[in-house]
């Protein structure tokens, strides 16, 4: 079992989910997040003053997976995610964590058969 | 205990006010009596009755064609200057969105509390005291002497005069709220916006539009207040902006850093306010629709103010790359402040003239006022008393008659300059003495760590937004160096974001 953490742009969610839904995955919590990563965000203009806007909003996606499921997911992510054929600065990253436990709350099953 | 004694106080000085007005107001109560009309329909008149309906109602035309006094005539007169008086009124909410939409989410309540109040403060205090030094029997040109508790009686006109006059001064006091926004404590406002009402500008108002003012003597024009209005409020505002100091990170080390407003479209919707109710300011300074000017009028005004925001554009988007939206809503009123003294004599083209410099003069201005370090949230000294200044200048220009480019050679333009200079001379010395005089007493300015919080939740206990949405919008803040405790909630995905970045 894994846990994929995915930061995407928000304009690339729909795309994302629909990409996601393609290869049967149909497991997803998103949140609002903010954060920069190495253009620390972007410039904007005020009353002639240039001032740094360094959180830039993403969406950050939680998908736990079975092991079978990890590769189809992350291509998903990637597939959707990217903007423009080649992709461009901003469009995130994806992590993935060894996955300890699951447990489904109503009925108590645990590992792979709750996810 | 201390807070019930105090309300205690405040009850009975209402309520010694409220009899102090009943006695004043007997004499006019009567006189409504004994001009009661009787409430009889066409039908149920007798003849006699409909010939003088008739005769009150009729135009009268002298040997030159001239119309003159009769009933209807003048209550359209009365009419006009209400409606216009109404849509000046409006210019109250132009003001509170322009104000808010420019400075930060949690100062929002405050603004809004300010611009209602000053309004309110300001309607009495003109009834009361400042009608009466502006309009009453004149001492020497320089002030006048009655009308206290102004009271017209059955003049309807009158009344209407003084709804008008009333909007008028409470635009003036409204402005300095802007340029002051986001750090001055609010019973130090009130009690500003008091003296302005009072003092500052009914006794410049006085020296321009009292029939025996001096500097109306000496052939100075300012139609409907470029000077009288908003120069004395940007200057006012000036003063203000230079006894408070700038607010918190606005001025780093060398570094002039931008403190973005927290909604863009609100300012917007404001100047769109302000601008529809200047057609009740310049239009309506008429007082009379005979003639039919007020469409001229109109037409100069809007005129100006569309080239005025053309000319801020412009102007913007050489110096800065991009079509600046704050500074061209800056330059929309600009233009109207610059025509608002001359849209009575100035032939449209150089009203387009009039308004396109002054679009220029307002980002010059702003830019300029802010390297000199005073600090003025949303450019009302640039917008108010630049260019109410410009906009006087303009009329010596400009004027049909007199003005130098129309034939008329330099002496319209001297007056025109003296007066600018004596409005200055007047509304900043009174202004500072009067904020350097709260400053010392009640105080003038809110603690650091009221300014880092919001004005909203420490003047007035509550937020004008979900508290997420005030933090969020504040994390902007620490990003242009202002060290508030919103920057607190702010740091913590800042620190994630880094730790994304070195994973």
């Amino acid at each position: 079992m894994k846990l994929i953490i995915a930061v995407i742009q928000p304009n690339r969610l729909e795309a994302v989910k629909a990409a996601l839904a393609e290869v049967e995955v149909f497991r997803l919590t998103v949140m609002d997040v903010q954060g920069f990563g190495r253009q620390r965000g972007h410039t904007e203009m005020y009353r002639g003053h240039e001032f740094t806007v360094n959180l830039v909003r993403k969406v950050q996606l939680t998908i736990a997976v079975n092991d079978a499921f990890l590769q189809p997911t992350v291509d998903a992510i990637i597939k959707g995610g990217r903007t423009g054929p080649d992709g461009a600065i901003g469009d995130g990253k994806i992590m993935i964590l060894p996955l300890e436990e699951c447990i489904r709350i109503r009925t108590g099953e645990r590992g792979g058969a709750a996810i | 205990m201390k807070p019930m004694r105090t309300l205690a106080w405040m009850s009975l000085l209402i309520g010694g006010f409220s009899l102090a007005t009943v006695f004043d107001g007997g004499a006019s109560w009567a006189h409504a009596e004994n001009v009661e009309v009787k409430a009889v329909t066409w039908g149920q008149m007798t003849v006699d009755e409909k010939l003088d309906a008739l005769q009150a109602s009729a135009l009268k035309l002298d040997e030159s064609g001239a119309v003159s006094g009769s009933g209807i005539y003048v209550d359209s007169d009365v009419l006009w200057v209400c409606l216009a008086a109404f849509l000046v009124f409006f210019m109250q909410a132009g003001f509170a969105m322009v104000e808010t939409g420019f400075t930060r989410a949690k100062n929002a309540c405050n603004i809004i509390m300010k611009n209602l109040m000053d309004f309110c403060l300001g309607t009495l205090a003109f009834w009361i005291v400042g009608f009466a030094l502006m309009f009453g029997v004149s001492y020497h040109g320089w002030f006048g002497t009655s009308g206290f508790f102004y009271d017209a009686g059955n003049n309807s006109f009158d009344w209407a005069f003084l709804l008008f006059q009333t909007v008028f001064c409470a635009t003036a006091a409204t402005i300095v709220s802007g340029a002051m926004a986001e750090r001055t404590k609010f019973i130090g406002y009130l009690a500003y916006t008091v003296a302005i009402t009072v003092i500052v500008y009914p006794i410049f108002g006085g020296w321009v539009w009292n029939g025996a003012g001096w500097l109306a003597g000496l052939g100075f024009r300012d139609f409907a207040g470029s000077t009288v209005v908003h120069s004395v409020g940007g200057w006012a505002a000036l003063a203000g902006a230079i006894v408070l100091g700038p607010r918190m990170g606005k001025y780093v080390g060398k570094e002039i850093k931008a403190i973005p407003g927290h909604n863009i479209p609100i300012a917007a919707l404001g100047v769109f306010i302000l601008w529809f109710g200047w057609f009740g300011f310049n239009p309506g300074s008429t007082t009379a629709i005979g003639g039919g000017d007020f469409a001229l009028i109109a037409v100069a005004t809007n005129i100006s103010g569309a080239a005025g925001a053309l000319g801020a554009m412009i102007c913007s988007w050489i110096c800065f790359k991009k079509p600046d939206i704050s500074f061209t809503l800056n330059g929309a009123l600009a233009g109207l402040v610059a025509i608002t003294a001359g849209c009575n004599c100035i032939s449209v083209p150089y009203a387009a003239l009039t308004g396109l410099l002054a679009g220029f003069l307002v980002v010059g201005a702003c830019v300029l006022i802010d390297r000199l370090r005073v600090d003025d949230p949303v450019g009302a000294i640039s917008v108010h008393g630049v260019c109410g200044a410009w906009g006087t200048l303009a009329v010596g220009l400009f004027a049909g008659d007199a003005g130098l480019f129309c034939g008329g050679g330099l002496g319209l333009l001297g007056t025109q300059a003296l007066g600018v200079a004596v409005a200055f001379l007047w509304a900043f010395p009174a202004s500072m003495g009067i904020f350097l005089a709260i400053k010392a007493t009640i105080g003038l300015r809110v603690s650091p760590e009221e300014e880092a919080e919001g004005l909203d939740l420490i003047e007035h206990g509550i937020h004008a937004y979900p508290p997420s949405i005030v933090t969020v919008t504040g994390a902007v803040a620490p990003a242009a160096g202002v060290p508030t405790s919103f920057a607190l909630p702010a740091a913590a995905p800042g620190a994630a974001g880094v730790a994304l970045e070195s994973a």
